[in-house]
């Protein structure tokens, strides 16, 4: 089986764009045609964000999405379902995000079955910590085929990045400052010393930013010093506009990638 | 030794650290500092001073009279109303506040449901001149007023919490956001034995001092370190952790934990977890949970806001799987009657939490030869105006 993450790193090494939006948000049935647009527009990477209750690392926007999913009525198993021929219409790389709880009351094993079998790429559960990993999940993971992707923030030490380097295969990301979701405000990500400092650990994977990122300034700051960039909140709010999902990404996926004309 | 935490952080199958990334660093740094710190001689000395005078350490263990004559048995109360601030929440705050500050932290954050927490944390705050912020649910502001204008009083900054439920659970969560936003000055301030190890085992061994003083009372009341019953009220369970604490691999003292069943425990609007909670991850840690089939947190109710919580400690949780300790659930009424019982019996206006203790002594079975301890964590003055609402004084 052909690693879409691997292959798409390989083929576009810098400038990619990663977008997160939240199953379910804002309408129900949305998921596909909003992964068939992204496409349409030349987004790189797809994160479908599997919505939970109580969202530690998320923002306000991210928080409304997710309630407002869950009371449309979507769960992992109707997420499922919607990509039952996902594979049929696209092969842009997807990966999964959400919150561990609910993989594992789907129970893990079946849920990482289930995501393969769609030609889901890869997981990205921020709650799940390394140890655990590597300890009870690892195995798992390779034999299905998925990679697992973890965070690093501007705290987190040089051996610990090391280790998440060792154990993870697709890309690192970077969280760019210390905040949840969709803080816009403070300081800028361009955290110089952070990103150089990283890039010189020489490490297997390659590095996609994200957190804070929201328009073409900061992505394009934020290719400056990794493979890309991930957005999430701010696509969250363009899509919350009046108008149709069609126009609403389209004008958002040309602000990020032109510069906008003074 | 059984029942106290490993050395990866969990009580049998619950407990570790379910964090974000961006937490990480915080998490280790405690956890590789809390007993060093704790294990040092002047952080113990100036520890037990401020327990000792500013807390008014050691609580009384009354023996209830007229309250023992009604159930034909030998009831004590441990007064942990009787501390500075009204309940036993302070024990854990002045421990941790000292720590923060052997850690070097600035701002010191905290998360309270019935306010309790809350005051405690503002109060040590006040008392060691930190920058204390207080995360309350929306709905606790409003159910629990007189705490919250303790908390202003003293200098905090209280911040609605106006996700999901608004409650206790959404407070938590907007506390660890504020942490994952304020790494490195902040020192989160958790109330109960739950979140992050090692949250849940510091915690405890705060809270421990009642049921270290408890065994020296009891032995020289009663001859015998051990009661046959320890009875206390769990939310997240940190007042039961401390009065169960050094009772834990004691098997012939009988543990009993006693949550809320809000209005039953089938009526949809319970705090029960015991009983209603499948394992899951709740704040950071691997517990027993209400949620949905689909892994969704469900909200909680309880006329109690301390108890008003949809998890339960990894320690609690431990505990209940393996048969340690005995679980009940109170309803709201069951409550309030055995707030009045204590007032008109003892002369004791109990916290609404503390009286799903109390209502749980008819179930004990107690004997008239046994005895039976019940940690009375916290007064009731908070309550007033519930308790005015729900009881017609005119009649009596």
């Amino acid at each position: 089986m052909t690693n879409r993450i691997k292959q798409l790193f390989a083929q576009k090494p810098k400038g990619l764009l990663s977008v997160y939006f939240t199953a379910g948000f804002p309408n129900l049935e949305d998921t596909v045609p909003i992964i068939l647009e992204l496409e349409k527009n030349g987004v790189d990477l797809i994160e479908i964000g599997m919505p939970f209750s109580d969202p530690l690392a998320d923002g306000p926007t991210i928080q409304q999405s997710s309630e407002a999913a869950i009371r449309n009525g979507m769960t992992i198993p109707k997420l499922f379902e919607q990509l039952k021929d996902i594979r049929q219409h696209t092969q842009i790389p997807l990966v999964l995000m959400g919150y561990l709880n609910p993989v594992m009351q789907y129970g893990a094993e079946r849920f990482l079955q289930k995501a393969s079998e769609l030609g889901i790429d890869g997981l990205i559960l921020p709650d799940l910590p390394l140890s655990d990993y590597v300890r009870e999940y690892k195995a798992l993971f390779e034999q299905y085929g998925l990679s697992n992707i973890f965070l690093i923030t501007p705290q987190t030490p040089e051996q610990r990045i090391r280790e998440i380097d060792t154990h993870t295969n697709g890309f690192i990301y970077m969280v760019s400052s210390a905040s949840v979701t969709g803080s816009t405000t403070g300081q800028s990500v361009v955290n110089t010393a952070y990103f150089e400092r990283v890039n010189g650990l020489g490490l297997r994977n390659p590095g996609v930013i994200g957190f804070g990122i929201h328009n073409n300034e900061t992505f394009t700051q934020a290719c400056n010093h990794a493979s890309g960039a991930i957005i999430g909140s701010a696509f969250i709010k363009a899509l919350s506009k009046e108008g149709s999902l069609k126009e609403n990404i389209s004008t958002f996926i040309q602000s990020i990638r032109q510069k906008e004309t003074a | 030794m059984k029942y106290q935490v490993d050395y990866n952080g969990f009580y049998g199958k619950f407990g570790g650290a379910y964090v974000p990334e961006m937490l990480y660093p915080n998490v280790e740094e405690l956890r590789q500092n809390y007993l060093k710190i704790m294990a040092e001689p002047d952080f113990q000395e100036e520890l037990q001073a401020l327990l000792k005078d500013y807390v008014g350490r050691p609580t009384p263990l009354y023996f209830a009279k007229r309250l023992s004559e009604k159930y034909n048995t030998n009831i004590y109360l441990k007064r942990e109303d009787l501390n500075h601030t009204g309940a036993h929440k302070i024990n854990n705050t002045i421990g941790q506040i000292l720590l923060a500050k052997r850690l070097g932290k600035t701002r010191i954050i905290a998360e309270t449901g019935a306010g309790q927490h809350g005051v405690a944390t503002a109060t040590v705050c006040a008392l060691m001149n930190l920058e204390c912020i207080v995360y309350m649910g929306e709905v606790d502001i409003e159910r629990q007023a007189p705490n919250v204008a303790r908390m202003k009083m003293l200098g905090a900054t209280v911040v609605p919490a106006t996700s999901g439920s608004r409650t206790l659970k959404d407070a938590t969560n907007e506390a660890i956001r504020d942490w994952i936003n304020n790494p490195e000055d902040t020192y989160y301030i958790i109330g109960s034995v739950v979140g992050p190890h090692p949250y849940p085992d510091m915690v405890a061994r705060f809270q421990a001092v009642i049921s270290e003083e408890m065994k020296a009372q009891l032995l020289e009341k009663t001859g015998s370190e051990n009661p046959d019953f320890v009875v206390a009220c769990v939310g997240g369970g940190s007042n039961a952790a401390g009065a169960f604490y050094h009772y834990l691999d004691t098997a012939e003292v009988k543990l009993v934990a006693v949550e809320a069943a809000g209005l039953g425990i089938d009526s949809g609007e319970s705090a029960a977890t015991s009983v209603l909670g499948k394992e899951g991850i709740i704040h950071g840690s691997r517990t027993l949970l209400m949620q949905t089939e689909d892994g969704q947190v469900t909200e909680p109710y309880s006329i109690s806001a301390g108890l008003d919580y949809p998890g339960v400690g990894p320690l609690h949780a431990h505990l209940h799987q393996s048969g340690r300790a005995i679980f009940e659930s109170i309803t709201d009424e069951e409550a309030l009657q055995a707030v009045l019982e204590l007032t008109r019996l003892e002369g004791i206006i109990p916290a609404l939490e503390t009286a799903h203790a109390l209502a749980a002594i008819g179930r004990l079975g107690a004997q008239p030869e046994e005895v039976v301890v019940i940690n009375l964590s916290g007064r009731g003055d908070k309550d007033l105006a519930t308790y005015l609402d729900r009881f017609d004084f005119n009649d009596k």
